[in-house]
């Protein structure tokens, strides 16, 4: 008895007809040609799509995205040499590092980027850029907080705080990257000390993003929050939904620490892929994101700092005030990132 | 009318008669493995040179992460076998009023991704949500604390929105159990003086044990690997630890190390499962049916089964499709922004390839798997479906490799044979995408075809072929249309869960490429819930459709022949 495939029967003939379809849509994957530059970010497509079609109107070069949260890094480098991205742009800088320490970007050596992003803010070697920044700020209750009352962010561990403080589970990117920025400061053993109490204070389990924290303070739910300056803007400016205006106008924003180090801050940045196709096209687009124009534009779309020092700050940002900021380079808090992680899971900051 | 004979007959498993190694057990062997590929790339991660984090997470975060994955798994699992099989019995062996709407009502909440429901019931049972603002207003409570209200982010929560989503996989498939079961086997049960609560307990739930088996099993597992709800709830399961020691320790071997032990831990909940059932076989001589009789409910009994079979649907489906809706009205213009037949096309098209290909492969998988019978191959083709396992975005990442693997073996092949090379021919293609969805959700139809394989009597097979039919013309012409009930089940899920599928589309798409998962999440990862409200909706509503149709279609599967 025979248990061959028949060549009539309908397995067969299923398989050829996905194997057909397969071909077809096989045909879309990305051909790179000159005129294209090809992005993966880890930004989401919606913020960042108005600057990409201005450069494609001043210089006619193409630009197609892939956007995801998690594993861009892996797909980078099982493309290998074949990968059709060109450029890479991240939400954090230390997903830039991580690019550049698994061997997957290359050097760019841009006066144009030297001369308009600040070296703390770049890769020292030229592997990546910082593009946009971001403090990460203490926000307290109008009513509730009297103003001056905290300081720095060392205060947050203080007892007076017990059952006030909300903010976003520990292991997230950016409460990660202020912890390291702690450790820099303060030592390890400090550091550790400090969450330990900031744990002891908080008023429920941490949950939510940044906007939810300064929501609960509006609630009532607690006093205090920590959250990203852009988060304020899109709560402060928010045209569509009038009820987080409420939320902003219910809270005073702290820069903390501006007697000492200055507020932690964080990049946004990209970086050329080391076998990128267009080379040229992606580092012209780095250049056209650093520039004046591309700055106030990023900048202001998502509430965020221009890192090009001199360009105008929009009227939003502004109006929650100057600020003096930790100036650690971001490569330090890079470093300093598994350690940071690994405090945050003994203090329980789950 | 059609006389069943033989009916539901429970035998000790007979070994089968030997056959050599032939074409059909070698090419089981390798559709297997290349869907086994991405699984094996995450166990060889693993196996990479990596610093050692286990003793940092045994002594700070394992515990819990053990203890949470625990109750939640006991609590969705518990949570979904309850409503899933009340409400498969119900619907199948009661009478009551809207009977035949709940019949398919109650898979709708499968078209509810498990983060939008989680955003919706926070939204609305949040301080400054609808619910708490009506209860402040009729009790003239000035603020937090004047009064207790149970907070929806915390474990309890979680357990609630995932069963909420996850038990019509229990629905399904406990009544495609119950609507195959032979009435012989029932009236035999009221002969002996059984009532409607004896036949549940002693005749229907014991024949339908390997279907709920399996439907409680995609629940686990879906449960296990879920991302979305835990984080959004910050409840510290083991898969959120799998991200945490991945993106936050940087540690890619470590988050792979511990996808492993989840994996053992699923194979040996499985192994468990089926050892507790081993020796038993689930058959039927005859796809033929009468459709039952049924129990007619009257007065309170009726309204209580109307009302079982309405809180699920309500809170799984009603209220959030409602929150979305009222969201949709008030921020329609956001879908001017953006391409919607485009997104839904790809969706769709997309969920319906991969709801074949999944289905395809499935039978060939099961039926490989009933010709041989050999252990090895058993094993081969139940690790094949084991993807589902598997946190999304790590077996995406295992998708990549193996993607991967393949065009630099075909990039190899063409520049030494002919000096030319292919580049990518496959990674970053919607064939990626499909491979990647049959791989996450083989499971789902494999499962579904398997309960249905389960139920054939082998004594057809070997009539089918002692009349000299091959075994491919068996399965065609013996097999396919006796478990086309369980087929369509296993497209249902396939397309449904495709639909909803967010990590491994997220990174393996090609350029400008968006479903409609993919565009709501742009906004909905910043827990901006009312501008993906519309997108959210669509997949819903995308979702319903062919729930309807496929549900309906199952349903007359089963009718008289």
């Amino acid at each position: 008895m025979k248990y061959g495939l028949n060549k009539n029967n309908w397995l067969s003939r299923a398989a050829l007809g996905f194997a057909a379809v397969f071909a077809a849509l096989g045909g879309t994957a990305a051909a790179s040609t000159v005129g294209e530059v090809n992005i993966y970010s880890y930004r989401q497509e919606f913020l960042i799509r108005p600057f990409l079609d201005r450069f494609t109107k001043e210089t006619g070069i193409h630009v197609n995205v892939v956007f995801a949260k998690k594993g861009i890094l892996q797909r980078l480098k099982q493309e290998g040499r074949n990968t059709p991205a060109d450029v890479v742009l991240t939400a954090g800088f230390s997903r830039l590092q991580a690019l550049k320490d698994a061997g997957l970007l290359q050097r760019v050596d841009s006066a144009t980027l030297n001369a308009n992003v600040p070296a703390r803010y770049r890769d020292p070697q030229g592997y990546w850029t910082g593009l946009t920044l971001r403090s990460r700020i203490i926000v307290y209750s109008k009513d509730r907080v009297a103003p001056g009352a905290i300081r720095r962010y060392e205060d947050l561990a203080d007892p007076k705080w017990k059952g006030k403080i909300c903010v976003r589970t520990g292991s997230h990117a950016y409460n990660r990257a202020l912890v390291a920025s702690i450790i820099a400061a303060n030592g390890e053993a400090a550091a550790e000390q400090w969450a330990r109490g900031l744990v002891a204070n908080f008023a429920r389990k941490p949950q939510g993003n940044d906007r939810a924290q300064a929501k609960a303070v509006y609630e009532g739910v607690c006093d205090i929050a920590v959250m990203n300056t852009y988060y304020f803007g899109k709560m402060k400016f928010n045209k569509k939904n009038p009820e987080q205006r409420a939320w902003a106008a219910s809270l005073k924003i702290l820069f903390p620490n501006q007697d000492g180090r200055g507020a932690h801050v964080n990049a946004s940045g990209a970086g050329v892929v080391k076998y990128a196709k267009n080379r040229d096209n992606a580092v012209r687009l780095l250049e056209f994101l650093s520039d004046s124009h591309a700055q106030e534009l990023y900048a202001s779309r998502n509430y965020e700092y221009p890192v090009k020092a001199g360009v105008g700050w929009s009227d939003e940002v502004k109006s929650w005030g100057l600020f003096k900021a930790d100036d650690l380079a971001l490569v330090r808090i890079f470093e300093l990132g598994p350690a940071a992680q690994r405090l945050i899971d003994r203090v329980g900051w789950r | 009318m059609a006389v069943t004979t033989g009916a539901q007959t429970l035998r000790p498993g007979k070994p089968r008669a030997r056959v050599r190694f032939g074409s059909w057990d070698a090419a089981t062997i390798v559709v297997a493995a290349i869907f086994a590929a991405p699984v094996l790339a995450v166990i060889g991660l693993a196996m990479a040179p990596a610093e050692d984090i286990w003793p940092h997470l045994i002594d700070t975060v394992l515990g819990g992460y053990i203890a949470n994955t625990l109750i939640v798994m006991a609590g969705v699992g518990a949570g979904t076998l309850v409503t899933g099989v009340g409400t498969a019995w119900l619907v199948t062996m009661c009478r009551f009023p809207g009977r035949r709407i709940f019949e398919w009502a109650l898979l709708v909440p499968l078209a509810v991704p498990g983060y939008v429901i989680a955003y919706t019931y926070t939204d609305l049972l949040e301080y400054a949500g609808p619910v708490q603002k009506a209860l402040r207003v009729a009790f003239g409570w000035q603020s937090a604390q004047d009064y207790v209200f149970p907070d929806i982010r915390t474990i309890g929560g979680a357990v609630a929105m995932l069963t909420l989503v996850l038990y019509p996989y229990v629905y399904l498939l406990s009544r495609a159990a119950f609507l195959g079961q032979s009435i012989c086997a029932l009236e035999a049960g009221r002969t002996l003086g059984h009532g409607p609560w004896r036949s549940f307990w002693h005749i229907a739930l014991p024949l339908a044990r390997p279907a709920i088996a399996v439907g409680v099993a995609l629940v686990l597992m879906e449960t296990l690997n879920d991302f979305g709800v835990m984080d959004y709830f910050a409840v510290q399961t083991f898969t959120v630890g799998i991200y945490n020691t991945w993106l936050g320790m940087n540690s890619l071997p470590g988050a792979a190390q511990l996808s492993t032990v989840l994996l053992i831990f699923v194979l040996v909940l499985f192994g468990l499962e089926y050892a507790g059932r081993r020796g038993q076989r689930y058959h039927e001589a005859t796809p033929r049916h009468q459709a039952l009789p049924g129990y007619r409910l009257r007065g309170p009994r009726a309204a209580a089964a109307a009302i079982a079979c309405g809180l699920p649907v309500v809170f799984g489906f009603v209220v959030p499709a409602w929150v979305l809706g009222g969201y949709a009205l008030r921020y329609w213009a956001v879908a001017l922004e953006w391409n919607f037949f485009t997104l839904v096309g790809n969706s769709v098209l997309l969920s319906a390839m991969a709801a074949g290909l999944a289905l395809s492969i499935a039978l060939f998988l099961s039926y490989g798997a009933r010709l041989k019978g050999g252990a090895p191959i058993k094993a081969a083709t139940r690790f094949a479906a084991i993807g589902y396992a598997v946190p999304g975005a790590v077996l995406a990442v295992g998708v990549v490799m193996a993607l991967a693997w393949f065009d630099r073996a075909v990039d190899f092949l063409s520049m030494s044979l002919f000096g030319v090379s292919t580049g990518l021919i496959v990674s970053g293609t919607v064939v990626a995408l499909l491979f990647a969805y049959v791989t996450r959700f083989l499971a789902l139809a494999h499962g579904a075809v398997e309960a249905g394989m389960g139920r054939i009597t082998p004594s057809m097979d070997d009539a089918a072929r002692s009349l000299g039919a091959s075994a491919a013309a068996t399965l065609r012409r013996v097999h396919i249309p006796m478990i086309r009930g369980s087929a369509l089940t296993a497209i249902l899920l396939v397309f449904v869960d495709t639909m909803k599928e967010l990590p491994m589309t997220l990174l393996l798409r090609p350029f400008n490429f968006d479903t409609l998962a993919t565009f709501t999440y742009q906004y909905a990862g910043d827990e901006q819930l009312e501008e993906a409200a519309l997108s959210a909706l669509t997949i819903v509503i995308a979702g319903i459709g062919p729930v309807i149709l496929l549900s309906l279609a199952i349903r007359r599967s089963h009718r008289v022949i």
